[in-house]
């Protein structure tokens, strides 16, 4: 009698604990530098639809790239999602109004610090211990630092998924395009360096696996 | 292979004298060797008939507890028949006949009434006319006295006689209308009579048609009790028709079950999370779960307490106050999970209604966040289904007892036809081996016919010199 209340005790430990999350971390990196901010609407679609396919307990942030972005300032909007439903969609509502207002008044920044904003999204990623990881990048990815900016290091991107999304053609692109090609892949390069995933995705009306 | 063949310098005068050599041997050890595969196949043979033989006692075994299985099962439902066909009777004496004192006593009193009635109606004869005397005084008096007074004395007698017929027939009138005005009443009460004749035939018709059913019911159940093979089989029958039909029962239900599951397995994430885990599975499934389980649970509490099922003898033999205790408790735990359930599909709809209009803003479709004017009839549905499933699935325990009880006798039959298969299975196997170990033996000879046919020739000619000897001797 008694092994046997120890062997259910012993299964339901084994049930109840031990499990790796299952939740998912999004965070999104906004580009704001220059012509690029006028792009801006276009991610605001993309965080509604990333919103639509969250859930509870899930984590999701959106910050801006500039001059410096590793920084918890630049973060716009953040949420960890409730357990309960009603909460999550009070939540998804208020977050889409924040973004919404952000976007309206939004102002270009001078520098374009990628790699500031990769290291946050990491950093803030691992602390929430998401069991995804997703950080979607909305940015031509050309980084541009403004003096005194050193950010030639590696950055541990192992169990990390990195989308970049609309990655625009720019002028000196057309001329060259071997600069966008170039551009592209020192960006992979440098994700699967560390262990990441990386993914392209400029199609916007394709997002269905985004996440 | 080239070791074999170089034994000789000539590969084929190799392989002749392999030939030579291994017919040579396999001729030596022959009869060893007959032996030894007579020997396997019949010990093959004969474990596989013991093991076919133990199977077949199992399976009798079995069989023998199956039938007394199915003979219990049935003496007991039909002693429940029985016990409630005895019920109705006596609802039926005690309804009927316990009015029998004052139906005898109406009956009584109607003929006492009629009797009365009768007597006062006898025609009474009309009393003998007065004026018949005075017709003699009159004729005395005229032979003795002269005619003189006569004529006015007949006419004063023709005048009496007159009043007299008068009076006569009013009062003969009156009688007579009184006489029929009895009669009159003596009617309602000859009704009243017949009507009563005729319930208390119709309930002696009832007691008599009863009386036939208990007749043949106890018939079966003598049957059954002494275990005939014509109960058995017709319990076997009528207990896989129950398998059958309570199975279809259960799967109907356990459609219900599911519906009522959807219904709250939803919003029971707004008490429990909707990210909890226990061994895969959400908390919130667990939760809806439970509760329909809680459900069943005290559905089937119920009717046991009601004693319409019998899943649970100790429910059955408890003490009458106890067990109406339990009914009460048993059916305020249901209406309050039905109230719970049906507040949960309240829940359910204004959830999806707000997932819905989320989503719409999501998708930058303010328009589609309005309330449709009708969603009102969705949600009362919902919640009259989430009120009334929980009070359907109660019901579930009649065909879980008809289920319960006759998958004994199902998984019995199964089970004997399974020893059954296998016990022939196991005999084949040995007769198989039997009549292998034969062939075997026929096929071992088979490269030996060389020497066989030597043997055989030697064998002949020893023979027939032993014949010639004794015809010479």
């Amino acid at each position: 009698m008694k092994t046997g209340i120890f062997a259910t005790l012993c299964l339901l430990l084994v049930a109840c604990g031990g499990e790796a999350p299952r939740n998912s971390g999004v965070y999104m990196l906004l580009d704001t530098s220059g012509t690029y901010a006028q792009e801006l609407e276009k991610a605001e679609q993309i965080i509604r639809y990333t919103l639509s396919k969250l859930d509870a307990k899930d984590t999701f942030a959106v910050a801006r790239i500039d001059t410096g972005s590793f920084s918890e300032k630049d973060i716009i909007a953040k949420v960890s999602f409730d357990d309960r439903p009603s909460a999550v969609n009070r939540q998804k509502r208020l977050f889409a109004q924040q973004i919404s207002d952000f976007v309206a008044n939004v102002k270009s920044s001078p520098y374009t610090d990628i790699t500031g904003g990769l290291l946050q999204a990491v950093e803030f990623l691992n602390e929430k211990d998401t069991g995804n990881k997703t950080i979607l990048i909305f940015s031509d990815l050309k980084e541009d630092l403004a003096e005194g900016y050193i950010r030639d290091i590696d950055i541990e991107l192992a169990g990390f998924k990195v989308i970049a999304l609309n990655v625009t053609k720019l002028r000196s692109d057309n001329m060259d395009p071997r600069e966008y090609l170039d551009r592209l892949e020192e960006w992979k390069g440098r994700v699967e360096k560390t262990g990441g995933e990386w993914r392209v995705i400029n199609d916007l009306d394709g997002l269905e696996g985004l996440l | 292979m080239e070791f074999m063949l170089g034994i000789t310098p000539w590969p084929i005068a190799s392989a002749v004298l392999w030939i030579i050599l291994i017919t040579a041997a396999l001729y030596l050890i022959r009869s060893t060797a007959h032996k030894a595969i007579q020997a396997t196949a019949h010990a093959l043979h004969r474990n596989f008939r013991i093991a076919s033989k133990a199977v077949s006692r199992s399976e009798a075994g079995l069989a023998v507890r199956n039938r007394d299985v199915l003979l219990a099962a049935g003496r007991e439902a039909k002693e429940r028949i029985i016990e409630r066909e005895f019920d109705r009777i006596n609802e039926s004496v005690c309804k009927d006949l316990g009015k029998y004192s004052s139906l005898h006593r109406s009956l009584s009193e109607s003929i006492g009434r009629i009797e009365k009635d009768h007597d006062d109606a006898i025609d009474v004869p009309p009393d003998p006319p007065g004026w018949v005397k005075a017709v003699q005084a009159v004729a005395e008096l005229d032979s003795k006295e002269g005619r003189g007074q006569v004529g006015d004395i007949l006419s004063d007698i023709h005048k009496s006689l007159i009043k007299a017929h008068k009076d006569a027939m009013t009062a003969y009138h009156e009688a007579s209308a009184k006489r029929h005005q009895l009669l009159r009443h003596m009617r309602p009460e000859w009704r009243l009579i017949q009507q009563k004749l005729a319930e208390v035939g119709k309930n002696v018709e009832s007691l008599l048609s009863r009386s036939v059913t208990i007749d043949r019911l106890m018939q079966e159940y003598e049957d059954i009790v002494h275990g005939q093979d014509r109960a058995v089989s017709v319990l076997s029958s009528s207990s896989l028709v129950n398998f059958f039909v309570s199975a279809f029962v259960l799967v109907i239900a356990i459609g219900g079950a599911t519906i009522n599951f959807s219904l709250i397995a939803r919003p029971m994430a707004e008490m429990v999370g909707g990210t909890n885990f226990i061994g895969g599975y959400k908390m919130a499934d667990i939760a809806a779960l439970v509760i329909i389980l809680v459900e069943i649970s005290m559905g089937l509490f119920l009717m046991e307490s009601l004693r319409i099922t019998r899943l649970f003898p100790v429910i059955s033999a408890l003490p009458d106050k106890t067990r109406e205790r339990m009914v009460y408790i048993t059916f305020s735990i249901l209406f309050l999970l039905a109230s719970v359930e049906a507040g949960l599909a309240y829940m359910r709809e204004v959830l999806l209604h707000d997932e819905l209009a989320t989503s719409a803003i999501l998708r930058g479709d303010i328009g589609a966040t309005a309330t449709g004017e009708y969603m009102w009839i969705t949600t009362a549905a919902q919640m009259g289904m989430g009120f009334i499933l929980p009070f359907a699935l109660t019901f579930v325990a009649i065909p879980l007892e008809t289920f319960v009880h006759s998958l004994r006798t199902v998984i019995g039959l199964a089970a004997i036809s399974l020893l059954r298969t296998l016990a022939l299975t196991l005999r084949l196997l040995g007769n198989i081996f039997l009549y292998l170990g034969t062939l075997l033996r026929q096929i071992y000879d088979l490269p030996l016919f060389v020497p066989l046919w030597l043997e055989e020739r030697v064998a002949r000619n020893a023979e027939g010199g032993a014949v010639t000897g004794r015809v010479r001797q």
